[in-house]
């Protein structure tokens, strides 16, 4: 089971740009390593990442295999309303993992 | 016989250790004679690095201009498999003038695509940071993509000393 760790600020004020930083625990099996008898292992890699703040999508993400295990992403949205912002990872073998988290803007 | 009283030596887990040292390299021998595919002919059969065909597909007939973009990766990296890489993109991210995306792209990794990071006016600014794989010494180009159509870009070099990707276990 995947467990992702989120820093987003507590509260904000109404228009500041807010600094969100995103980390998961994955893998991020490339698809071009090989095992010690040359069978090659096969892609398991996280291959997109959305994130919306109440329902409204800020900033969507496509992974390649050239992200490094266990990935990371910081980004920016503008604080506009209280509520909720949301983040999903999908990828390979059915892979999909939310987490959330809740911002009060004065 | 005697029965042989146990030498330290021989219950020293250092001399253990450094037997099955010998086991596993001569094990590890075994199996690399035994298998011809090697790392490089593994590379051979990989189709090879297409970035300019990919970033050709992506921007179409539009010119790539330089500039407006900050590409932040170190010059000088130990290790391939977790090279920090931030993109910012001088924009003034309103409804009428925004970065609608920014894709990162290296030349020499299996695979040129890296990162395609779709943003809009709701994020304020328009920077990423995160860490990526690098197979070898090579040139990371960031791309983005504006509102108005247009495509502003910057790459540096990277010298790895470490590669990743294509190690084996």
């Amino acid at each position: 089971m995947a467990v992702a760790r989120i820093d987003v600020p507590k509260t904000a004020r109404r228009g500041d740009v807010i600094d969100i930083r995103t980390l998961i625990s994955h893998t991020m099996e490339t698809g071009y390593r090989r095992d010690y008898l040359g069978k090659t292992l096969p892609r398991d890699i996280i291959t997109g990442f959305t994130c919306t703040y109440n329902g409204a999508e800020v900033c969507r993400a496509v992974f390649h295999p050239a992200i490094s295990a266990n990935p990371y992403l910081a980004f920016s949205v503008v604080a506009a309303d209280s509520g909720t912002l949301q983040f999903t990872w999908t990828g390979d073998n059915g892979f999909t993992f939310t987490e959330s988290a809740t911002i009060t803007v004065a | 016989m005697r029965r042989r009283k146990p030498r330290s030596s021989v219950l020293d887990p250092r001399s253990c250790n450094k037997r099955r040292r010998f086991l596993a390299t001569a094990g590890g021998l075994a199996v690399a004679a035994a298998l011809p595919s090697t790392a490089t002919a593994q590379m051979n059969r990989m189709p090879p690095n297409n970035m300019p065909e990919v970033i050709r597909r992506l921007v179409g007939t539009a010119k790539v201009n330089t500039g407006r973009v900050k590409l932040g990766v170190p010059p000088l990296v130990e290790n391939g498999h977790l090279v920090p890489l931030t993109v910012t993109v001088e924009s003034p991210m309103t409804e009428a003038d925004h970065v609608k995306a920014i894709h990162v792209f290296t030349d020499k990794n299996p695979l040129p695509e890296v990162i395609s990071f779709y943003v809009g006016p709701r994020a304020g600014r328009a920077s990423l940071s995160t860490r990526v794989r690098l197979a070898d010494t090579e040139t990371v180009v960031a791309i983005a993509q504006m509102s108005d159509g247009s495509f502003w870009s910057e790459r540096q070099n990277v010298v790895v000393t470490t590669a990743a990707c294509l190690e084996e276990l």
